[in-house]
């Protein structure tokens, strides 16, 4: 390839990546008041496109992302709650569609995990540390 | 010993957990609506437009529900079992048309054949939405009194049907093939 060829190559491929992005939301226009569509962006970010597992239905571009996009943005024009459309999809679809499912006993692992791991790593580093403290000064450690 | 013992013991635990994700299957999730009343829903019907076939057809008899498209590759490949089952099952196998065309699907059960009952056409995906599907194929066994009694995401296959309906079946009917309980 040559050199001048470059910047239009540069140019394609920027314009790849950010239309990429931006295709999956600019397919429909979500609500014309500011709070509400704010509301449902959040929303629809919290919703686990179900057929690509790890996108959310607001960054995919397939089709039936955009059919829960719908649903939400039906359900919410008739004024349900989120927490209604986030159980009636989590009873369709399992709390799986769900990127913070409730916490319920098959999942107090998946919510206690990450603090009884920093328990455990709290522990073992403050016994280290307490161990070396404990250590006496060796005239030939300072520098 | 418990300088060994505590990352050991850490470390099994670890070492348990991915051991035993290397043998599950991330695409499997259990759907809630087993268990459950099916969503009613009522929709034209792909042979003829004009009446109307939903969750009130079907009601009376054990049937299957199988979601399908002709944009479906896996459906082609699941076609030619679904319709060994329309012939020696006894059951009734209601299609459920997903976001299709309609001369394409009319055009792909007159090739390949039709082992559908009845098939229902879902041109805006709205159903499917109620009724948690989120692909094709997808199967679901549903009871004489609506309830959702299994499902399947993936083509359906002998092992699978042997597997996970056959028993299910064998329960509801009895014998096989399934007998038709007309009415409620």
């Amino acid at each position: 390839m040559s050199v001048a060829r470059l910047p239009t190559v540069l140019a394609m491929l920027i314009a790849l990546v950010a239309g990429s992005a931006v295709l999956a939301i600019d397919a429909e226009n979500g609500f014309e008041d500011p709070a509400l569509n704010a509301r449902y962006r959040a929303l629809i970010d919290e919703i686990r496109c179900m057929k690509c597992q790890n996108q959310s239905i607001a960054d995919s571009p397939i089709d039936v992302a955009a059919d829960l996009r719908r649903q939400v943005h039906d359900m919410m024009a008739e004024n349900r709650s989120d927490a209604e459309i986030k159980s009636y999809l989590s009873s369709r679809y399992g709390d799986f569609i769900l990127y913070r499912p409730p916490l319920k006993p098959t999942t107090w692992a998946l919510w206690a995990g990450p603090a009884v791991l920093l328990a455990i790593g709290g522990f073992v580093f403050a016994r280290i540390l307490r161990a070396y403290a404990r250590r006496p000064i060796d005239p030939d450690d300072v520098t | 010993m418990w300088r060994y013992a505590l990352p050991i013991a850490a470390f099994l635990i670890v070492a348990g957990f991915l051991y035993r994700g290397l043998s599950l299957n991330p695409r499997y999730i259990p759907s809630p609506m087993v268990g459950q009343p099916a969503p009613e829903f009522s929709l034209p019907s792909l042979r003829d437009p004009s009446t109307e076939i939903g969750t009130a057809d079907m009601r009376g008899q054990l049937s299957l529900l199988n979601v399908w498209g002709t944009w479906c590759v896996e459906c082609r490949y699941e076609h030619a079992f679904l319709l060994e089952l329309s012939r020696t099952s006894g059951i009734p196998i209601y299609g459920f048309n997903l976001k299709d065309d309609r001369e394409s699907a009319l055009e792909w059960l007159a090739t390949l054949g039709d082992p559908y009952v009845e098939s229902a056409a879902d041109v805006e995906g709205y159903v499917a939405v109620d009724w948690g599907i989120y692909g094709a194929p997808e199967t679901f066994l549903i009871d004489r009194d609506g309830t959702i009694l299994h499902k399947h995401i993936s083509p359906l296959t002998p092992d699978t049907w042997a597997r996970d309906f056959l028993p299910i079946v064998r329960e509801k009917c009895g014998s096989l093939p399934c007998p038709m309980v007309n009415g409620e």
